[in-house]
């Protein structure tokens, strides 16, 4: 088993290699001077040389790289070109509502769609089973922005029960801390609920047919021990890696979530350095997120080993 | 059913049996039904949209601001005062026109790639990993990032777009190849003498097509969302192009006030993304009944 995990670890080198050169030529795929284009239309050739030589965009593509890749190992992700602060910094410092809001969206969402998916394999082809995958399929029609503005528009501003916007940190109270947090969560994780409950259902629902099941059933085991104690165990497989694909989403749909509820979070920053050229900042939050996926989902694999006693390696 | 059942058994000759096939795959895939009647609506209304649009998508009128829907505009008026219900109809054929794009040039390039990986084991280990690490980069990060530097144009938000699902379909694609070039059938081709070209065309790429054609229809949906998250982030078509998506980014400020501004143009957008998702759906069960049952 050490084998595997040690393989499954180097396996991610590559990956991660790949992410880190297509996250550094964003930059020099675009036509034309990168100095040019981070210093804007105004800019004068002083400026656009200043900015060369910061970026180091003197020396040789390869020597770039390199150089960009040492200090991204070391933790060092370069300077953001209009605060002059040091990237880590500025991520570091929006760290917290986003981390919060990550945590809370797929906690609501595997509470929320994993038993939602077994009752619908539970009961496969009734009522209950229709409503539940239909709102799931309407969960994939709609962009997040657009299902914030309802939320908002329902709970916030009709019925009055929870804040607009904004975010509260931990150190605030932990009520007003998570009352702002609820619409966002909901908001992110309503295409992640819909993807867990598709897995939950049509894994549960393969389980269900098996031999093990009826044998339980036939002795008179009572429904919940029968779903959660037999039925879900044995599909968990799935349903684990569907929520390590699904981080994806989140760390994608943050962005947008964070522009939606105005949380000052990494999404906010990003966006705010894309609408201002920041280059590095931009790289280092895409090199951060995907390294975050690539974890995420080596964890994924390790828990396999953990959950399914007949996975052996 | 038992109707079904009594035609399907008498078929007169094969055309006739492959119409009733055809209808009876129908009657059991209702859905598909229902999501090609509400696209091709949409389609139909976004085609006819300087006829069924009634106002000038673009004429500015001060004195008509943010009016709500239902009086003198069917959806209500944006902040300077332009139609919401026109700028909806003429932003469709943007949106669908980024999807249809979108679908076509990521599968045809996909499906280039992974027949390639499929079939070649050192291509496979360079582009397999290079997917890997593009598919590592959360989708909507790599477009905005993309955006970032390319020039805001309708073909610049096509290529982004494009570049974040060509992975999907490479992995799609490479996996069918991968299970049918074991099959007897192209074993036999092979010892037949065929040449690798002619395999690969007549009895490769077919198996492809099936599965790939579903993909595009998710892909396009997919590519429907993305153009309207990302023109939402001010990152995606320029704001002169009224599609779905820069119709609500216009209407973020003023959401408090006029929240039809984005509802309008948002439902419509889920409503055309369910329809080609449905009409996905059916045919993916259509073709391969065994998933149906699963899914």
């Amino acid at each position: 088993m050490w084998a595997y995990i040690a393989r499954r670890v180097l396996a991610t080198i590559p990956v991660l290699a790949i992410v880190a050169l297509v996250v550094f030529s964003i930059l020099h795929v675009a036509p034309g001077d990168p100095a040019a284009l981070i210093a804007g239309d105004q800019a004068t050739p002083e400026q656009i040389a200043a900015i060369r030589g910061k970026l180091r965009l003197d020396l040789p593509l390869y020597q770039q790289f390199a150089l960009w890749l040492g200090n991204a190992l070391h933790g060092d992700l370069g300077t953001s070109i209009f605060s002059n602060r040091p990237v880590a910094a500025l991520f570091l410092q929006r760290l917290e509502p986003t981390v919060a809001l990550a945590v809370m969206t797929t906690i609501i969402a595997v509470l929320l769609a994993v038993p939602v998916g077994v009752l619908a394999a539970w009961r496969a082809g009734s009522l209950v089973d229709r409503g539940v995958m239909g709102v799931a399929v309407l969960g994939f029609a709609f962009p997040v922005f657009v299902v914030g503005y309802i939320l908002i528009y329902v709970f916030a501003m009709k019925l009055k029960i929870l804040p607009i916007q904004g975010y509260r940190p931990i150190a605030d109270g932990f009520w007003p801390f998570l009352q702002h947090l609820v619409l966002p969560s909901l908001a992110l994780g309503l295409s992640f609920m819909a993807l867990i409950a598709r897995i939950t259902r049509a894994s549960v629902l393969e389980v269900l047919g098996q031999d093990h099941i009826r044998t339980a059933r036939a002795k008179g085991l009572p429904a919940r021990r029968l779903l959660f104690d037999h039925a879900l165990p044995n599909a968990a497989v799935p349903i684990v890696t569907i929520i390590g694909v699904g981080v994806a989403l989140l760390l994608g749909g943050v962005v947008v979530t964070e522009s939606v509820f105005a949380i000052p979070g990494v999404g906010r920053l990003v966006v705010d350095a894309i609408l201002s050229r920041d280059y590095p900042v931009i790289q280092g939050v895409l090199l951060i997120f995907s390294l975050t996926y690539v974890v995420v989902n080596l964890i994924v694999d390790l828990v396999y080993v953990a959950i399914d006693p007949r996975i052996r390696y | 059913m038992s109707d079904a059942l009594s035609t399907a058994a008498v078929p007169a000759d094969a055309s006739a049996r492959r119409r009733r096939g055809l209808w009876w795959r129908a009657r059991r895939h209702p859905t598909v039904a229902v999501g090609l009647a509400v696209l091709a609506a949409i389609v139909l209304a976004t085609a006819c949209a300087p006829w069924l649009a009634g106002h000038d998508p673009l004429f500015v009128d001060p004195m008509a601001r943010l009016k709500p829907p239902l009086g003198a505009h069917l959806l209500g008026t944006d902040a300077l005062g332009r139609d919401v219900w026109s700028r909806t109809v003429h932003g469709g054929r943007v949106s669908l026109v980024i999807g249809f794009a979108v679908a076509v040039t990521a599968t045809g390039v996909g499906l280039l790639i992974g027949l390639v990986s499929g079939y070649n084991r050192i291509a496979d280990a360079v582009l397999m990993r290079c997917m890997d690490g593009l598919m590592a980069i959360p989708t909507i990060l790599l477009a905005i990032a993309l955006m970032a530097v390319l020039k805001a144009s309708l073909t610049t938000v096509v290529i982004a777009i494009t570049v974040v699902e060509v992975p999907r379909v490479v992995r799609l694609v490479r996996g069918v190849v991968l299970s049918v070039r074991e099959q007897p059938y192209v074993e036999a081709a092979v010892v037949a003498g065929s040449g690798f070209g002619r395999i690969l065309l007549r009895h490769i790429l077919p198996n492809t097509l099936a599965p790939v054609i579903v993909q595009a229809t998710y892909i396009g949906a997919a590519a429907i969302l993305i153009e309207s998250l990302l023109s939402f982030l001010g990152a995606g078509t320029p704001p002169e192009v009224a599609s779905w998506g820069n119709i609500m980014a216009e209407g973020r400020t003023y959401f408090l006030v006029a929240p039809w501004i984005i509802l309008a143009p948002g439902l419509v957008l889920a409503v055309t993304v369910l329809a080609i998702n449905l009409v996905g759906d059916g045919v993916r069960d259509m073709l391969d009944p065994r998933f149906a049952r699963r899914l």
